[in-house]
């Protein structure tokens, strides 16, 4: 029960906040704060009872919740949390406080609507991540979309337009190749069984010949890289961030990622084993394409959040190696990138908005010499580009290295070259530190430092990226649970 | 007491979080990061005294502080080794930043990143007591990594200055170059061994790899790029140079004593892998050799007093290459010691000397400062006199001596690495007598405007007393060493002269050198003049000036080709792709909003040519 109060929650908070801001803006902000909150709060409630250390160990869905929708169909509101689920659960929750939070300051228009549209994509990616049921779990993806397409186009700079209606094409278009694919796999599963369903424990024995699973799992995987996004789908994410605040790139590029590669690890890995294995070793090729092709790209935009964006691309990139790697070590390492990745990159987008909002400008030739003036917020911005440099000690070093080392065992050229692309990363976070922060201050700027709620959330993340970075066990622990589920991919 | 051994690393760690995060005056900087310093040190000793009276059954001290995380069989970790190897580089880092601390108290005051310094410092410290006292490879690599972080950031640790950021950079990069390697031979251990703990490696190892094997030869190949790129050795030396922008102590602790010994310090701990690989071993005596020639050219030719310092570091750290590389293990880890010791002292003596000139580098435009700067010119002259190898005195001879002994006696040690040895004694001779010189003899040239204090002189005495005192351990040194580390002799030939007559040639050869900087660079200026302006002189001059041309090589090799490909890639051609079919759908849309004219004539000759078209299909399909 607690997992749908999880998303209600946050619909009603969204449906709250919106008229509210018609009284005064802050209200808006306080219920979509505590609406957050709140989900935060019981999805720590959860992280005691069904994953603390008085928690019975072995597998099973943690918390389950299953209503039957459209019966007629085999459709279930059906909602079920296992360890994975539930890491994924908790950094969304995490990183939504976090974008609720910097957007107090950053968000002057519309504000209900903004709040509206940002808690909607909470509970659509919550959806996401919770679905066991295939129908449902289409429609939260979908549900996703619409709401982001607003906070690009409303809340975003110059050239908005063009760059949500990119987003919205691209994630649009491959969305209904997934539909088409879903379909197919139902009427297969009836074909075979003769019951129409929709449910993921029921498909996942589905009989398929391979020329067809080939066909069904490449439906799903077009939705899944567009979203992650994976090279050569990614185009559209350098042009959103480019355009969109620095909360919604947070969302847009922490959160939209980890359901995409959430969804492949839930739902493609297990659905079509044998396709995957198939189709992995060009899945491999692209992916160690993508992480180097995007750290050079990253060393040459001058567009902050441009240049955030291929960093987290090429980070992504990784979590595409380690996903098709075929090997556990790789996949817990995924995980961890994924979740690394969100705390990172997201905190890196956050840094960028906060030096645009004192400059006035994302392009990074007109910065120079900002340590001289905000030297705390500069230090921040030094520490986020280390961490997604894959400095040792931070969490994505030991995602990134955890995805190496697995891949290793396979494929050794694949992990030879994709840990060139680590070496990569160092070039375009130096230029980062270099041209943003150091440098002399040609402007004679005087600037403000870090406000409290920018020092406080950022230091939070800080804390998280250490926590991640010299103590992973828990959240490898809890992976752990995930493997009674899919034990073949886990071992 | 050897349980306090976690807080060795642990209290600059600290105290470099406390720096950075809290704001505090110049003298409470000052007063935490030293006295910081200062504990590690004490506890060190504390615990090397402990160890060494009540040795450990095993010969080793192990302290697992908690497992970093375990999965699928790879269980790493946060756990410090204390062998007496490891307690020998304890000590002489903590000790050797100590002293460079209670220096930097004085040599940075005023600067309005005092702070912001300390914390740096304190965090390299910490990260390099981290490496050296790691139980595994991956907490090494965390050490590794952190130390090359904090080299980046203290060598652009005048930020205002691009040229000081382009320095960090290279450094970091053509470090982390190596590591990539390193790191792929961490991939490759655990998937042939099945563990990433140093010493379970080394016996697994010798079980499952026969002698010359391959998976031996990689990972110990592997693990040489590693510590080529952190010591600044062939075909990575580099970054070195260009590190001296960094301020002088920071030379002084990262760029000479401690760091860019960490690739000695990881082949000495990894010897077992080394003695499987003889072919990786002996590409580090090769490399070694050819480094320490290499360098020792370039510091002869160098205007810039750091410059020179820095091509002399690289030519020592080339010896301790050429050491590990023949098997005279021992000798390498004295070296490394006994080079902490006088090249720390040399980079301090250099910082005053820059200091009280007022920032003056160039060494051509000093002089005469020995009566100017008594104290510095002594102290600079023993460390100098050490580097270079003075017989029976200094503790570099004794370092020294050995190397070129090994180099001819050990395992691996030839008549020509000897020679090669030997050759790098004249020219280490030479280089240091020419700075000596032009630095504090002759001429007097530029006025001192600034006279160090004590917290500058005091560390310069001690380090002066150590580049004496350091050589006379070598014997109770080598023996304590020898339960780890020992030397590994020639056992196929027996060698034709003894170790008294190579020291003896070392000797002379030092002499050589010693003379001929006087008369070049003493009594008679205008013979080198003369020499460096003939044409094939002064072609050797340039090329020797600009590190061999290796930084034009590698900027045509591979900076200017990734610049290249980002810059025309910088709109993401990819993209190109898109916008193309985005660009096709504007043009359909064009070409079929021109049908929509809204003439009945023309829609009503569509509506007759499309019925024709279809009922020609229907006929002749």
């Amino acid at each position: 029960m607690i997992l749908g109060w999880l998303i209600v929650i946050l619909i009603a908070g969204g449906l709250i906040a919106w008229p509210l801001a018609r009284l005064h803006p802050l209200l808006s902000r306080l219920i979509a704060l505590s609406a957050v909150t709140l989900d935060l709060a019981l999805a720590l409630v959860l992280a005691t009872r069904d994953f603390g250390p008085g928690s019975t160990a072995g597998g099973g869905w943690r918390e389950e919740l299953d209503w039957s929708w459209i019966p007629q169909f085999g459709i279930h509101f059906h909602l079920g949390m296992d360890g994975l689920s539930f890491l994924l659960v908790l950094l969304t929750l995490f990183l939504g406080v976090v974008a609720v939070v910097v957007s107090w300051t950053e968000i002057a228009t519309a504000v209900g609507f903004y709040h509206f549209n940002l808690l909607l994509i909470l509970a659509g990616i919550l959806g996401v991540l919770l679905s066991l049921d295939l129908f449902l779990f289409y429609f939260s993806w979908e549900l996703m979309l619409v709401p982001m397409y607003f906070l690009i186009s409303v809340w975003g700079r110059e050239r908005r337009t063009h760059a949500a209606v990119k987003f919205f094409l691209f994630t649009q278009l491959s969305g209904l190749l997934m539909l088409i694919a879903l379909l197919a796999l139902y009427f297969a599963h009836h074909q075979a069984t003769g019951i129409y369903t929709f449910e993921y424990q029921d498909l996942l024995g589905t009989p398929l010949d391979p020329h067809r699973a080939m066909w069904i799992m490449l439906g799903f995987l077009a939705a899944f890289a567009v979203k992650l996004p994976a090279f050569p789908f990614h185009t559209w994410l350098p042009d959103a961030c480019a355009e969109a605040s620095a909360a919604s790139n947070l969302v847009l590029a922490s959160l939209m990622a980890a359901t995409a590669a959430y969804a492949m690890i839930r739902f493609l890995l297990p659905l079509f084993p044998e396709a995957v294995h198939t189709i992995s070793p060009l899945m491999i090729v692209l992916a160690v394409i993508g992480i180097l092709y995007s750290a050079i790209l990253a060393f040459s935009q001058t567009n902050l959040m441009r240049l955030v964006a291929y960093a987290s691309i090429g980070h992504l990139g990784f979590v595409l190696l380690g996903i098709f790697a075929g090997n556990s070590l790789a996949l817990r390492g995924t995980v961890m990138t994924v979740i690394a990745h969100g705390v990172s990159i997201g905190a890196l987008f956050l840094v960028a908005g906060a030096v645009e909002k004192r400059v006035q400008s994302r392009e990074i030739d007109t910065m120079g010499g900002l340590w001289d003036t905000i030297p705390c917020l500069s230090g921040v911005g030094l520490f986020f580009a280390l961490a997604a440099l894959g400095l040792p000690g931070l969490g994505d070093f030991i995602g990134e290295f955890l995805i190496l080392i697995g891949t290793y065992q396979a494929h050794i050229a694949a992990a030879a070259v994709a840990a060139l692309g680590v070496l990569a990363a160092t070039f375009y976070a130096l230029r980062f530190v270099q041209y943003a922060f150091q440098g002399t201050n040609i402007h004679s700027w005087h600037l403000p430092d870090l406000a409290a709620h920018e020092g406080f959330v950022l230091g939070v993340l800080i804390a998280v990226l250490l926590w991640l970075g010299l103590y992973p066990q828990p959240v490898l622990q809890t992976l752990a649970q995930a493997a009674s589920h899919a034990p073949a991919l886990w071992r | 007491m050897l349980r306090l051994l976690w807080l060795v690393p642990a209290i600059p760690l600290a105290s470099a979080l406390a720096l950075a995060v809290l704001r505090l005056s110049q003298k409470t900087v000052a007063w935490l990061g030293t006295c910081s310093i200062t504990a590690s040190s004490v506890i060190s000793l504390l615990v090397s005294i402990s160890f060494l009276n009540a040795p450990p059954a095993s010969g080793a001290y192990t302290q697992i502080l908690w497992r970093w995380f375990d999965v699928n069989g790879l269980r790493p970790e946060i756990a410090l080794y204390l062998d007496p190897l490891s307690l020998v580089m304890m000590v002489v880092v903590a000790f050797v930043s100590f002293l460079i601390h209670l220096y930097s108290t004085e040599f940075m005051s005023g600067d309005d990143g005092y702070g912001r310094f300390f914390a740096y410092m304190n965090l390299f410290v910490g990260c390099m007591l981290t490496l050296v006292l790691a139980n595994n490879l991956l907490l090494l690599y965390l050490g590794w990594e952190g130390v090359g972080l904090c080299s980046y950031l203290l060598i652009g640790f005048w930020y205002r200055d691009p040229a000081n950021g382009r320095a960090g950079r290279k450094a970091f990069i053509v470090t982390r170059a190596g590591d990539t390697a390193m790191v792929i031979g961490l991939f490759l251990l655990f998937h042939d061994l099945g563990t990433l703990n140093i010493q379970d490696l080394m016996h697994r190892a010798v079980l499952q790899w026969p002698i010359g094997s391959s998976g031996a030869l990689a990972a110990a190949f592997l693990l040489l790029s590693g510590a080529v790129g952190k010591s600044a050795q062939l075909p990575l030396q580099t970054w070195l140079p260009d590190a001296m922008a960094g301020p002088t102590p920071v030379s002084a602790l990262i760029h000479a004593a401690t760091m860019v010994t960490a690739g000695v310090y990881l082949i000495a701990r990894t010897h077992t892998l080394y003695s499987l690989a003889p072919q990786a071993q002996f590409a580090a005596a090769v490399i070694g050799a050819a480094t320490l020639l290499m360098a020792g050219f370039s510091a002869l030719t160098q205007h810039d007093l750091k410059r020179v310092l820095a091509y002399s570091t690289i030519s020592q750290i080339g010896y301790m290459f050429l050491a590990l590389g023949v098997g005279a293990w021992p000798a390498a880890i004295f070296h490394f010691m006994t080079h902490a010791f006088f090249k720390a002292l040399l980079f301090l003596g250099a910082g005053i000397v820059i200091e009280s000139l007022g920032g003056e580098h160039d060494i051509f435009r000093m002089g005469g400062l020995r009566q100017k700067l008594p104290v510095t010119f002594w102290t600079f002259l023993v460390a100098g006199c050490s580097l270079a190898g003075l017989p029976l005195i200094t503790a570099g001879a004794f370092s020294k001596g050995w190397i070129v002994w090994g180099a001819y006696s050990a395992a691996n040690g030839s008549a020509e690495l000897w020679v090669v040895a030997l050759a790098g004694v004249f020219l280490t001779a030479l280089y240091t007598f020419r700075m000596i010189f032009l630095v504090f003899f002759g001429q007097q040239n530029s006025q001192v405007t600034r006279k160090p204090g004590p917290a500058m002189v005091i560390p310069c005495l001690i380090l002066a007393f150590l580049s004496i005192a350091g050589g006379y351990i070598r014997t109770p040194f080598a023996s304590y060493l020898s339960t780890v580390l020992a030397w590994n002799p020639g056992i196929t030939r027996s060698p034709s002269f003894g170790e008294m007559f190579s020291e003896a040639i070392v000797a002379l050869v030092f002499f050589l050198g010693l003379c001929l900087a006087y008369v070049f660079f003493l009594r008679r200026r205008d013979y080198s003049t003369v020499l460096a302006s003939s044409p094939a002189g002064s072609v050797l001059h340039r090329f020797w000036f600009s590190d061999w041309g290796m930084d034009w090589l590698y900027d045509h090799l591979f900076v200017r080709p990734v610049v290249w490909i980002a810059k025309v890639g910088k709109g993401d051609p990819i993209d190109g792709f898109y916008a193309g079919v985005g660009r096709l759908n504007e043009i359909a849309w064009r070409g079929l909003s021109l049908s929509q004219s809204g003439r009945l004539r023309w829609y009503a000759a569509a509506v007759a040519a499309g019925t024709i078209v279809l009922i020609g299909v229907v006929i002749f399909s």
